[in-house]
């Protein structure tokens, strides 16, 4: 790969219709790749999630050594991260970048090296997981370091393939949405390389790492990934521009610099250094200029337009990952308090709140994009009554499911406060326990059919309208 | 081409700067702190053992952190930052669906009990929703000469030969009976939960911790003791019950019963609170050897609690032993105290 940014293969040589389709074709193939890929491990975590939430009821139940809950638990969350929301992002990433500098890939093949690098990890990881070799670092760095090295290099091959895009773009400014998305490769780039370097990772010293990764894997990795993303969609689809250009601007600085601090929020009430705890309450308060500023010019540019929301599960979907993401992210300012995080801390509050942010908001926009522009790429569509039914049952589902979690996890928090036996607190959580199955099978459900419309757009025989009537939703049939 | 350095160039530059601040810097200072002194290495059993209890993510559902918190007091003294000092990598946990395992060598020092509740949990603990780990052990016709069978009780026993304990149980086990805090210098032992207050974190700005930590030792030395039954009966499942069982029955051959126990029923209560106080270990109890460790509990439990427990022994599963008071309790802590 020499050459860098100038080397984009369609301005070598004069442009014809030819390369313009063949360019297009390799977009939507690497597109449709990274998302049937997504879909593939959505569907195993998830499954593996019914089975984690089963054994909560039933302890007895697949005993087997690679079948039991510490072991499962994190190929559950490492699946849903780093296989599914990280491929169908990075797959919605190189679209996006595509599109908006309105020209190619800068390499197809870069693509799908990042593909093939992405799944290989992700395929170790959980073989690894399940045979228990378990690195040990709680919280999403788990896979032996080896295979967290390969995940690195897809991260470096997607982050050198985006800017390249970016680089050879035929617009004068770089969108928006590449600020983000770019932005996140990068700064995820220096996560893995600090999450993966031993020498300062003794004792403590790796709390305080553990603190720092864990957080910005989430909020440096996904949020400004799965924004970027939105600041491309909405507008898309509704045909308008976002409402306001320096709102998304200030965000993106805010976040960038307010969020690598806020880590240490996870070690509240540990030896940790005071100052570090102390710092990370004041910025993770500081965290609502990003949150509320974003989520305001996405609702902005949605104004007026419930009509074509009604009209639209993939708008219904980002509406759904914009709510997702001010509630969820406001709520982990107030857990980040010493005086809720008394109750909240170690319950299963926090599951609640990891799913509320991870589905509420981030699986809901990635449903809501992937509906609004894999039809774009494709030329084909779902029908929307598989949209409706994949809406429904995870909007229903999830909502049982946080709401029961929250509940269930205040009754445990203050059942420790009240200084009743221990055991008291896992009598008093079954109830909610089950809650939680009933919900997370109906998310299970819903991703069932999810699978189904992405296969009907990627394979399917029903044409997209080519041109959409103002916003009457490229790749959705007209109600 | 310019738009992109400032943009991309910078949020990345910015990054890297807050990274290193964050992340990497911290974790170099706090990487070299001094062990907390009494605090020993793993040996390569224990060592072993821990990476059991890593490859089984034991740690999703366990903690090994106490809080300087008041409902965190069960679990031991506050975390202290050189505890960790031998811990990498590090289990400090973001769950507590299980209890809390930072003291759990010296709240449970019972390798017995661990190996049933390894097993199968709800040998002992019938609500409990951990899974079992049988295959950390083996069924053999005669347990190997140095290897003790693990003396399950009926439901879960095997219908031919015992149940042993693998090298990978066994170092479990070893290496949960390592986990006990050593005392901070300077922490009173008496009374219960007011070492509390010595949870210093690393810098500056302990004492805003400490102000919140109200000290029991003042409230329980009265003589106003009055036996609260709910209380009695709570303190006993919460420190009692894992081995004695919720009907005072005991596993036999494993724990001893409470129901019908000669010093249960003792009028003079000397020994029953001594026992509490103290711990026991190595006797025979009518006509069982007993070889497991009871802990102590003079360091986590207060006067009141014990009279609490004391009482409720006595007053339950048919038993009659006469009440006690806090103060007989004070009073067998001074006479048998160092």
């Amino acid at each position: 790969m020499q050459g860098g940014s100038a080397a984009i293969p369609a301005t070598q040589h004069p442009v014809t219709q030819q390369d313009h389709a063949g360019d297009r074709d390799a977009l939507r193939s690497v597109f449709v790749g990274y998302t049937i890929t997504a879909v593939f491990w959505l569907l195993f975590a998830t499954g593996v999630g019914i089975l984690l939430a089963y054994k909560l009821g039933a302890p007895d139940f697949a005993p087997q050594p690679w079948l039991s809950f510490g072991r499962l638990r994190a190929v559950h969350t490492n699946a849903t991260f780093y296989g599914f929301a990280t491929l169908a992002l990075v797959g919605l990433a190189c679209y996006v970048a595509a599109s908006s500098s309105r020209t190619a890939l800068h390499s197809t093949r870069l693509a799908w090296a990042g593909l093939v690098l992405f799944n290989l990890a992700c395929l170790a990881g959980t073989v690894a997981l399940c045979l228990g070799y378990n690195d040990g670092n709680l919280e999403y760095r788990e896979w032996p370091w080896p295979i967290r090295v390969v995940f690195l290099g897809a991260l470096g091959v997607t982050a050198w393939n985006l800017i390249g895009t970016v680089a050879g773009r035929k617009t004068e400014d770089i969108y928006l949405a590449n600020w983000y998305t770019v932005g996140a490769t990068l700064f995820t780039c220096v996560i893995a390389t600090v999450g993966v370097l031993p020498w300062y990772q003794q004792g403590l010293g790796q709390v305080s790492v553990s603190g720092y990764y864990m957080h910005n894997a989430v909020g440096l990795w996904f949020t400004p990934l799965m924004l970027g993303i939105f600041y491309y969609a909405l507008p898309k689809r509704l045909n308008r521009p976002i409402y306001s250009y320096a709102l998304g601007v200030l965000a993106f600085w805010t976040n960038l610099v307010f969020y690598p601090i806020i880590g240490a929020h996870h070690f509240l009430f540990t030896p940790l250094p005071w100052w570090l705890q102390t710092t990370a309450i004041v910025f993770s308060v500081a965290m609502f200029v990003p949150v509320w500023g974003g989520t305001a010019n996405f609702l902005l540019t949605m104004r007026g337009r419930v009509s074509d929301m009604v009209h639209s599960y993939s708008l219904l979907f980002m509406f759904v990952g914009v709510i997702g993401y001010l509630v969820g992210s406001s709520q982990g300012t107030f857990e980040a308090f010493r005086s809720l995080q008394e109750v909240w801390h170690f319950t299963h509050f926090t599951v609640g709140h990891s799913h509320l942010t991870m589905y509420g908001f981030i699986s809901f926009g990635i449903f809501g994009t992937v509906y609004a522009l894999l039809p774009l790429a494709t030329g084909r569509r779902a029908s929307r009554f598989g949209m409706a039914v994949h809406f429904w049952l995870a909007l229903v589902g999830s909502f049982i499911y946080v709401i029961s979690l929250s509940v269930g996890g205040t009754i445990q928090g203050l059942d420790w406060m009240a200084g009743k036996p221990f055991i008291q607190s896992v009598i008093d959580l079954q109830p909610f326990f089950i809650w939680r199955g009933v919900g997370g099978l109906m998310m299970f459900l819903s991703h069932v059919v999810f699978a189904w419309n992405v296969w009907r757009i990627a394979y399917g025989r029903e044409p997209a309208p080519a041109t959409a009537p103002r916003a009457s939703l490229a790749g959705e049939a007209p109600a | 081409m310019r738009q992109m350095w400032l943009i991309f160039g910078g949020a990345f530059a910015i990054y890297v700067v807050l990274a290193v601040i964050m992340g990497v810097l911290p974790g170099f200072a706090l990487s070299s702190i001094e062990p907390t002194p009494g605090l020993e290495p793993l040996t390569p059993l224990e060592a072993e053992g821990r990476a059991v209890y890593v490859a089984n993510g034991c740690s999703y559902c366990h903690t090994q952190q106490v809080r300087p918190l008041p409902q965190d007091r069960v679990w031991g003294r506050p975390s202290a930052p050189g505890d960790f000092a031998y811990q990498t990598p590090e289990l400090l946990g973001s769950q507590r669906t299980g209890p809390d395992l930072a003291n759990v060598g010296a709240r449970q020092p019972s390798a017995t009990w661990h190996y049933i509740h390894l097993y199968n949990p709800r040998a002992v603990v019938p609500e409990s929703i951990m899974p079992p780990y049988a295959w950390l052990f083996e069924t053999v016709d005669q347990a190997p000469a140095n290897v003790p069978a693990v003396p399950l009780p009926a439901p879960w026993a095997p219908e031919h030969g015992v149940v042993v304990p693998t090298r990978e149980g066994e170092a479990l086990v070893a290496y949960l009976l390592s986990l006990k805090q050593p005392p901070l210098p300077g922490a009173s032992e008496a009374g219960a939960g007011g070492d509390a207050s010595h949870a210093a974190p690393v810098g500056d700005g302990s004492a805003t911790r400490t102000e919140e930590q109200p000290s029991e030792a003042e409230e329980t030395a009265g003589d106003d003791y009055r036996y609260d039954p709910a209380r009695g009966e709570s303190l006993y499942v919460a420190y009692c019950a894992a081995c004695h069982q919720p009907g005072g029955q005991g596993l036999t051959g494993a724990f001893p019963p409470l129901k019908g126990n000669a010093a249960v029923n003792d009028p003079d209560a000397a020994r029953h609170i001594r026992v509490i106080l103290d711990g026991l270990q190595g006797e025979e109890i009518d006509g069982v050897f007993y070889g497991s460790p009871m802990p102590a509990f003079r360091t986590s439990l207060d006067d009141r609690d014990i009279a609490d427990i004391v009482n409720h022994e006595r007053r339950s599963w048919g038993n009659a032993g006469a009440f006690v008071t806090a103060a007989d309790v004070a009073a067998h802590r001074a006479a048998a105290g160092e």
